[in-house]
């Protein structure tokens, strides 16, 4: 089944997948080059949403009827097929959460607050999505803990040569974007992580970027943590995940407190429920849970490695494009390093504003902006950019047109 | 967007009106659009309770610096009671009527921050 998938892989057929291609904008056809934002959904991710609210709509592990544990069966399956996807041995070593966002402070909260002590370190990446740098400020103002920043270079890799005189037995965790939604640069997670055990550290990974995008094995990374959004791999918006090594979970305080954590309470006091549920109090995203679920099935159905080859193609393709034409500055993408399909770029004299303002007009949707990563764009004197990113969906012909009304951008502004 | 109201805008994007700062300015004010980055500031000199001169500075994209240009033509020499009246219906009906929904904030940044610097005069006063 699979190689028969790719031998017919197309981008073409697959966007008749996509509910959303069949729409216009501004009078011409969506073209989305805005997948590092989020991603568009299959067909098959919003019919499993609408028929879970239509067949089996239920409150999960609180009831013996039939839609219950139906509900409870399915959402639990769910967590299965993440694990499944990212090579976790135990589906108990996945958490849902609200987003990559939400994961991160689940790990601060449940995890740091606790166990960090002053003069404890952090070290995290300039490169970061401030949904990585932001929960390690709030303990360092709550513990006093230290964050310690390794840099980029001039051509927007990491200086792996400053990492070992950045660690020591001080760092308590390492915790670092895999591939960058700004530059598109995949950082080498595998060797930074067995540095990071050199000192004992523990590692969490920011995969929001690559998870979708990047085959990806937990046990293979060596990670203790790994965390990503549903909505930037075709799944519904308000879901998101954590893998944890079951020890490491089993040892953490939950983040929230209420119902469904608890396996027992008492007026006094209370004990806390089995892995996952521990860590996810209340009634959860069960819709969007079970949506996540089939973007897996949707995702795995295509193949991972397929999926990166399109994009790399689409990439090697936008790049040369794009370099012809010297009042295009591309941001990034100045080695030969792993990247994934995002490009940051500006055109001369015009405010990215401007620039995601025309292409709106041509129905191409684009992001402009500083991209959640503040101080990489300050790093790198980049003010604001406009970024295209492509998911398996785009095509060359895509990429074209985009060109093409740059071209008449800089016309009308240059 | 039509290309005249296109033209209109670029022009005053490109040859802004009344940019740069007043140094003995009665009252200034400055914001900006944490999302985009965008940041207009805004000088005031009042005389007989008029807009005597206003001058911009700022960046950002060409909507944000259009508008807040073709504002300070339009309230140069205005009464302070007309010009805090102006409504972001009367903004968007100076840029030609044109501007997309999705470009609201970029255009109503500089009344916004002329109506804050005028606030700041009533409660002086």
């Amino acid at each position: 089944m699979e190689k028969l998938i790719k031998s017919v892989f197309d981008p073409q057929l697959i966007k008749k997948d996509f509910p959303v291609f069949k729409r216009q904008v501004n009078g011409k056809s969506l073209i989305y080059l805005d997948n590092a934002a989020t991603t568009q959904k299959p067909e098959s991710v919003i019919n499993c949403i609408d028929n879970y609210y239509r067949k089996h709509n239920s409150n999960i592990h609180r009831g013996v009827h039939t839609l219950s544990y139906e509900s409870t069966v399915m959402y639990e399956e769910a967590h299965k097929k993440v694990a499944d996807f990212i090579g976790a041995k135990d589906w108990k070593e996945i958490i849902f959460t609200r987003n990559a966002t939400e994961s991160i402070n689940l790990l601060a909260y449940g995890w740091g607050l606790h166990r960090l002590q002053e003069g404890d370190e952090v070290l995290i990446t300039i490169m970061e999505h401030h949904s990585n740098i932001v929960p390690w400020q709030m303990l360092r103002d709550l513990k006093g803990i230290k964050i310690n920043v390794l840099g980029v270079d001039n051509k927007g890799n990491l200086k792996l040569d400053e990492l070992p005189g950045l660690l020591s037995e001080k760092t308590k965790l390492v915790s670092i974007i895999h591939a960058s939604n700004v530059l598109g640069t995949v950082n080498p997670i595998k060797q930074i992580t067995q540095e990071a055990k050199k000192v004992g550290a523990l590692v969490l990974i920011d995969a929001a970027q690559s998870v979708p995008h990047i085959p990806i094995d937990v046990n293979e990374i060596g990670c203790d943590f790994l965390v990503a959004s549903g909505h930037k791999m075709m799944g519904p918006t308000g879901i998101g995940f954590i893998y944890g090594r079951q020890n490491l979970l089993e040892d953490m305080d939950p983040f929230m407190y209420g119902g469904d954590m608890i396996e027992k309470v008492t007026l006094t006091e209370s004990t806390w429920n089995e892995l996952p549920w521990k860590f996810e109090a209340g009634t959860p995203n069960i819709a969007g849970g079970i949506g996540l679920g089939a973007a897996v099935d949707y995702l795995e159905n295509i193949g991972l490695q397929n999926i990166y080859n399109h994009e790399e193609e689409l990439l090697r393709y936008a790049l040369e494009k794009m370099s012809e034409f010297d009042w295009i500055n591309i941001y990034g993408h100045k080695s030969d390093s792993e990247s994934v399909g995002v490009i940051s770029f500006n055109v001369d004299g015009v405010h990215p504003h401007d620039v995601a303002g025309m292409l709106d007009e041509q129905g191409i949707a684009v992001r402009s902006g500083h991209h959640c990563a503040q101080p990489l764009m300050h790093d790198l004197s980049m003010d604001y950019t406009a970024r295209i990113s492509f998911y398996v969906y785009n095509t060359k012909e895509e990429i074209d047109l985009c060109i093409e009304t740059l071209k008449k951008v800089k016309k009308l502004f240059g | 967007m039509q290309s005249e109201s296109l033209d209109y805008i670029l022009d005053h994007y490109k040859n802004p009106r009344n940019f740069g700062t007043i140094e003995d300015a009665d009252f200034s004010y400055e914001e900006g659009i944490p999302s985009c980055g965008d940041v207009i500031r805004l000088d005031l000199k009042i005389r007989d309770n008029k807009l005597d001169d206003v001058k911009f500075s700022g960046t950002g994209c060409a909507i944000s610096q259009a508008s807040v240009s073709i504002l300070t033509e339009n309230v140069t020499g205005k009464e302070i009671g007309d010009v805090i009246s102006l409504t972001d219906h009367d903004m968007l009906e100076a840029l030609g009527g044109q501007v997309s929904p999705i470009r609201f904030k970029c255009a109503l940044l500089g009344l916004t921050v002329l109506k804050k610097a005028l606030a700041g005069i009533k409660s002086d006063s």
